[in-house]
């Protein structure tokens, strides 16, 4: 019996009880009371803090405002993501897991890729449309 | 990766039947839709981070965001999505008068954010701030009023559901749909936390 | 700027009147054809009573194949549209010189480029590469349809629906006057007032639905479906090629979705995403356009890359060399072609930085690409190659694509490209590899698969005329848009004042010319074989000595593929089981489950295509109308539980019963 053959029983045999197993455990966690309580409750916290620094006028510094309340809004997508979309390495295969990881990148590559790209534009092409000193913006 | 072996290694084909998992490819399948999605709202994101500032000497974030009025909506979303939880976890034990209640609950926590949010847009229309206004304000509508468009969506598949549900009950299909819509819900849930971040929040520092 | 209040509108139809018929004789009489083609085609069909018969087992059908095909036939029709602009704007651009003005005005030839891009990438190359992904992907994996039948059939309605809003644009009104990309402010409101740039728009909106979803469909197929012992690591290269193209297609389509609905913002509503005022920056849509742009054109080539490795190694009775490395290559492809966009708009100024880190990325693609051809050349090394029709084409293309992709190199140096951008060298560049890397694929694809789909194999003689007719024209009609371009004549031009450069493209013509008896005998190929068929049949359902799964069931293959689910035990798994002298099993046959047939895809997707049409015209209440139908058959469709069926044993045992005869008759 070659390596081959036992990869290939292996897996014929997952597929099988795959097929034949609780037809709802399909690698999808549906949570439990705890877990949405815990994840809401963290929300709860996580949205309320940025809310209250920014309405209360923030911090001295303003870029230091701002990425306190983009950093909290990293850690909540977060924890969205484990306790109300249930993301593990585990269903199907990984893939879920898989597929979220490589949209991120994507995602990322056309936010900053974007920005990048057109900012350099701005600052080289039209360097007469800088609102900080036209005194159009904040 | 055998090229030498001489014996066959094992069977080539699947002679006793089994049966094909029903759905097994829904929910990875709705996951991947969702992820193209998430990229449409890449883009929605990406254009007001590059025209979020051509005010085009009209009015900013300052003048226009109520953050009193966001903070109320962000509590809506954030409640549907436990209420929505709770529909779901009503599911698995099977108790399809819970599920029913539940999701009737996080359709009410919808309509309520999009009442909220009309009244946004309606206000800032009132004020002449409307979409054509500027750059910045196109791309304000364009991003949250995508974002309202999904939840509207959302709510009328939670009402289609909730028919199906009451006239076939918990079967595998509805809990499949069920399941979809969870993840829709909750995925619409994360891109808020982009919107009230990146277009309210750091608008207003 | 939004919609302009001077635009005469009725309530009923918008701004469609009489004036949206154009005043061309041209256009009057390719109507005329059309309708007396359409007519007598009618008319056939009536008399033979096959509108039922194409109703119930085609249009309807959610079977992965006959879907497959119909894209194909769809590709076809669409690419004949294609080429009958490519033919005229050669001729334009051949007799407008010394004075004269050509015979089409400069309305008519704008809309004539923008359609030829258009038809060719969305509605001949997109369909023709999905119709294959879905014909030999489930067969490949051993599959009996894909992940979601239903939502196949109604991607494939929606593609057709986008190709009728873009083909009624001939008719009535006109098309987009502004290249096949659109940039604003060209097609903004202010530029273009009439209903070209809609016609755009809503074509690319309702194909580009059918596109995203398929996409989701083949993704999940490849990821779910596949034959038990089927690891990633075995799978057949196309199936690995198609589902590089398939994440392709849904990280991307969105993309192109979004940009198209800013744009529509901008012309109906009136906002300010790409205008020229109150902030707005035209610039940020050919950078997002580009974003899904540059994976487009790997959505095209991957899966024939795919379709070349299949039959190197099937025709060089070979396994393939450097599976391992081709599927990292594939791999490495997919995530770069995220990374070299702004190639395509170095000349817009972002400055040295980034048009350095984009012309490094271009460059640095390249190297997989060269390494699939090196492990083609490998393959082909010592063996015995057999020189039928799919391994000519692959040949013709190794040869063409190979230059088509060191131009490219070219055009990757940010400085070359400033003296090349927009010029006939472009043009030239993108041809080279789209026809000689696609197209080609496209043809070894179908003259490969051909046997599995009909069960009959195409006439070799007019296959090797259409070859060398298409291949030696090919060259003859591009090699001068190099020199031209290399002498600075830019695309997209409609009148020359230089009676030197008349020659060249004279020669261009010729070569169109040539293209267009390579494209005729095609044809003739398909109607000879069709009358030829039952000298040409393919009794054995394995005609190339094939080496992956689609080979090991009978040409055409039964609805349900595969009576038994195969099981691989590496990567060529019908060669193992020939290898190993495995037959058919011929075990008590069970009932199959198969998807019911269905019309809510025709139905939805003809709503749609309504709605994109009133759109266009500014029919309000017929857009509302038709949206409205659309999400309420929507709703209707998914209340319908019962979806599915059984094939009985007893059709299960006949088919293969008869399979057996068949197989017996030839000796196998």
């Amino acid at each position: 019996m070659s390596s081959i053959e036992a990869q290939g029983d292996k897996h014929r045999a997952d597929r099988r009880a795959d097929s034949h197993g609780d037809r709802h455990d399909d690698g999808h966690d549906h949570g439990s009371v705890r877990s949405y309580l815990t994840g809401f409750v963290l929300s709860v916290v996580l949205t309320a803090i940025p809310f209250a620094l920014v309405m209360g006028g923030g911090f001295e510094s303003r870029l230091l405002t701002a990425a306190v309340v983009v950093g909290l809004a990293f850690v909540q997508i977060i924890v969205h993501m484990v306790y109300f979309l249930h993301m593990n390495t585990r269903s199907d295969e990984g893939w879920t897991m898989m597929a979220l990881i490589f949209t991120v990148v994507i995602l990322v590559i056309v936010l900053a890729g974007s920005l990048w790209v057109m900012y350099h534009m701005n600052t080289n092409m039209m360097p007469q449309m800088d609102h900080e000193a036209l005194g159009l913006g904040s | 990766m055998s090229t030498v072996s001489q014996h066959p290694p094992g069977d080539f084909w699947e002679v006793e039947p089994h049966h094909h998992h029903e759905g097994a490819s829904t929910g990875i399948g709705f996951w991947v839709y969702l992820m193209s999605d998430c990229l449409m709202f890449a883009v929605l994101f990406a254009v007001f981070g590059v025209l979020g500032s051509s005010y085009a000497a009209g009015p900013g974030p300052k003048d226009l965001f109520d953050l009193e009025l966001v903070a109320l909506n962000t509590a809506f979303l954030l409640l549907s999505s436990i209420t929505y939880g709770f529909a779901m976890l009503a599911m698995v034990k099977g108790r399809k008068g819970g599920t029913l209640g539940w999701l009737g609950v996080t359709l009410v926590f919808g309509l309520a954010f999009l009442a909220v949010e009309l009244y946004e847009f309606h206000h800032l229309i009132h004020l002449g701030a409307g979409p054509q206004r500027s750059a910045f304000l196109s791309a304000f509508f364009a991003l949250v009023g995508t974002h309202g468009l999904h939840v509207a969506f959302g709510c009328l598949w939670l009402v289609t559901l909730m028919i199906q549900v009451g006239q076939r009950g918990l079967i595998d299909a509805n809990r499949r749909r069920l399941s979809c819509l969870s993840m829709f819900w909750h995925f619409l849930d994360v891109i808020w936390i982009g919107v009230f971040t990146f277009v309210y929040l750091l608008g207003m520092i | 700027m939004a919609i302009p209040s001077d635009i005469p509108t009725t309530f009923l139809l918008g701004r469609l009147d009489w004036h949206a018929i154009p005043a061309d004789p041209i256009v009057w009489v390719t109507g005329v054809v059309v309708a007396i083609g359409g007519a007598w085609l009618m008319w056939m069909l009536i008399k033979h009573r096959l509108l039922g018969y194409l109703w119930h087992e085609w249009f309807t059908s959610v079977d992965h194949k006959k879907i497959g095909i119909m894209y194909v036939v769809l590709a076809l029709v669409m690419f004949v549209r294609g080429f009958a602009d490519a033919i005229m704007m050669r001729l334009q651009q051949v007799l407008a010189f010394n004075g004269s003005e050509g015979y089409l005005n400069a309305h008519h030839y704008d809309q004539i480029f923008s359609a030829h891009g258009v038809i060719m990438i969305f509605f001949v190359a997109m369909p023709f590469v999905t119709g294959l992904m879905n014909f030999v992907v489930p067969l490949q994996i051993g599959a009996r349809d894909v992940s979601f039948p239903f939502l196949n059939n109604f991607s494939f309605w929606m593609t057709v629906g986008g190709a009728v809003l873009v083909m009624m644009s001939l008719f009535v009104g006109e098309f987009a006057q502004t290249g096949w990309l659109a940039f604003p402010p060209l097609s903004g409101i202010g530029y273009s007032p009439y209903v070209g740039v809609d016609y755009y728009i809503w074509g690319l909106q309702v194909a580009g639905v059918g596109t995203t979803l398929s996409g989701i469909n083949l993704l999940v197929t490849i990821i779910k479906m596949r034959a038990p012992g089927m690891t990633m690591m075995r799978m057949p290269i196309f199936t690995w090629t198609a589902l590089c193209t398939n994440i392709l297609i849904v990280a991307s389509f969105p993309v192109l979705t979004a940009t198209l609905v800013l744009l529509s913002l901008d012309r109906y509503v009136g906002t300010n995403f790409f205008t020229n005022d109150l902030g707005g920056n035209a610039m940020m849509y050919v950078n997002l356009i580009w974003i899904w742009g540059h994976p487009e054109v790997y959505i095209l080539i991957l899966p024939l890359f795919g379709v070349y490795s299949e039959v190197v190694a099937t025709f060089t009775g070979k396994r393939l060399f450097g599976y391992t490395s081709m599927v990292y290559a594939t791999v490495c492809i997919t995530i770069l072609s995220y990374l070299v966009w702004l190639h395509h708009f170095f000349t817009m100024g972002s400055g040295a930085s980034v048009n350095s880190f984009f012309g490094i990325t271009t460059m640095i693609i390249s190297v997989p690409t060269g390494a699939k051809i090196f492990n083609w050349l490998f393959t082909m090394y010592r063996s015995r190659i057999r020189f039928e029709l799919p391994m000519m084409w692959t040949i013709a293309f190794m040869l063409t694509f190979v230059i088509g992709g060191m131009t490219g190199v070219l055009l990757a140096v940010p400085p070359a490209d400033f003296v090349l951008h927009n010029s006939l060298f472009l043009v030239a560049h993108f041809h080279n590899v789209i026809i000689g890397g696609v197209l080609f694929g496209l043809f070894a694809a179908v003259y490969y698969w051909w046997p599995k789909a009909f069960g009959f194999r195409l006439d070799p003689f007019w296959g090797k005329v259409s070859f060398w007719f298409w291949v030696v024209g090919f060259w003859v009609a591009f090699a001068p848009l190099y020199i031209l371009g290399l002498m600075g004549v830019t695309r997209r031009v409609r009148v020359f004042d230089d009676p030197s450069l008349q020659i060249w493209f004279g020669i261009a013509a010729f070569g169109a010319v040539l293209i267009a008896i390579g494209i005729a005998a095609m044809f003739i190929q398909f109607g000879v074989s069709i009358r030829n068929r039952d000298a040409l049949r393919d009794e054995t359902g394995d005609p190339w000595d094939g080496r992956t799964l689609e080979w090991a069931t009978s040409s055409p293959p039964p609805a349900y593929n595969f009576a038994f689910t195969p099981v691989s035990h590496g990567l060529d798994a019908w060669w193992d089981m020939k290898r190993f002298g495995q037959t058919r099993p011929r075990a008590t046959y069970v009932p199959i489950h198969m998807p019911k047939n269905t019309g809510a895809g025709v139905i939805i997707a003809g709503l749609a295509t309504v709605c994109g049409f009133a759109l266009v015209w500014y029919i309000w209440w017929l857009a509302a109308l038709s949206f409205a139908g659309v999400v309420i058959a929507s709703i209707v469709h998914t209340f319908n539980y019962a979806r599915d069926y059984h094939i009985p044993a007893e059709e299960v045992r006949e088919t293969e019963d008869a399979r057996d005869r068949q197989l017996a008759s030839v000796g196998a």
